[in-house]
């Protein structure tokens, strides 16, 4: 659990950066990338920043203690944990490229979740040991599989012109 | 004692996830009361912190591993005020959504706290 306190550390500082960029008040003209945090980005940092604690510090216990039981399994569980705290910080980061890489990464958990999980639940004794990707994600009632969609949807929505949305955007929760 | 400090711990959290839940539902931020309700809640997880780690160091074992046991004691009491501080930077719903998730995320840790100290243990 050593990387949770550096995660509550960076986070902090982060915090603070993004308050004093954010005082000199500019409620829409700022970039528009800061806005990837924020809104119902903030709900998805916030889930995406547990996953990466709970994706990392659970494959680097496995791969510590019992790396040879399933070490494909293990060593997904740790790409998970790389891609989760790579779109936890472009969501905290904001800005035009960190949607970009935001996007890529997105995309790339949500084909990692849908390829383990075809695999899982058609041949079990491809993953002797269970990952976060493990049927869909059942295990985290399919967070793994749902926070890709909202992360996608909401990337593609905080992409979009400034206040060009209400008429021709679909409204989203 | 753990499991009563376990019980506390998941009964005021889920209370503090359907509060914040409704807050978030009425398209209301997290106002002060709120943030006395998660510091109830992140006061208890450090209670369990203590009680947790004087239990270990009278000699009682969880089931599942020492280093697992202590790592979800930390994750618990840090999920409360972390989730406190993203509330705070954003005075919208969906703050009040990220403590209600929080909440939730706090029972779920509460629940395999449990099952990682082990039936056998007081």
């Amino acid at each position: 659990m050593a990387d949770e306190s550096t995660a509550d550390g960076t986070e902090d500082t982060a915090m603070a950066q993004q308050q004093t960029t954010a005082a000199p008040g500019e409620p829409a003209a700022g970039p528009r990338g800061r806005r990837l945090g924020q809104g119902p980005g903030r709900l998805l940092l916030w889930f995406y920043g547990v996953f990466t604690v709970a994706a990392l510090s659970r494959s680097i216990v496995q791969i510590s203690t019992k790396f040879s039981d399933a070490p494909l399994a293990y060593v997904l569980s740790l790409a998970a944990g790389v891609v989760y705290a790579v779109i936890t910080v472009a969501l905290w980061r904001g800005g035009d490229q960190a949607r970009r890489i935001a996007l890529v990464s997105c995309s790339a958990e949500l084909i990692g979740v849908i390829a383990v999980g075809v695999l899982t639940v058609a041949d079990s004794s491809a993953f002797p040991d269970a990952t976060v990707w493990s049927d869909f994600g059942v295990g985290y009632v399919f967070l793994p599989l749902i926070l890709p969609v909202m992360g996608l949807l909401w990337l593609r929505e905080a992409g979009r012109p400034e206040r060009g949305t209400q008429e021709s955007a679909a409204p989203r929760p | 004692m753990l499991d009563a400090v376990t019980l506390t711990v998941t009964v005021t959290a889920l209370l503090l996830a359907v509060w914040c839940a409704y807050a978030a539902y009425r398209d209301e931020p997290t106002n002060d009361w709120h943030f006395i309700g998660m510091a109830v809640v992140a006061l208890a997880a450090l209670v369990q912190l203590a009680v947790g780690l004087v239990q270990l160091g009278q000699g009682d074992r969880p089931d599942h591993g020492v280093a697992t046991f202590v790592g979800y004691l930390i994750g618990a009491a840090c999920t409360i005020p972390l989730a406190a501080l993203m509330s705070l930077t954003e005075r919208s719903r969906w703050g009040s959504a990220v403590v209600a998730a929080g909440g939730v995320i706090l029972a779920v840790l509460e629940l395999r706290l449990h099952e990682i100290w082990g039936a056998g243990n007081g």
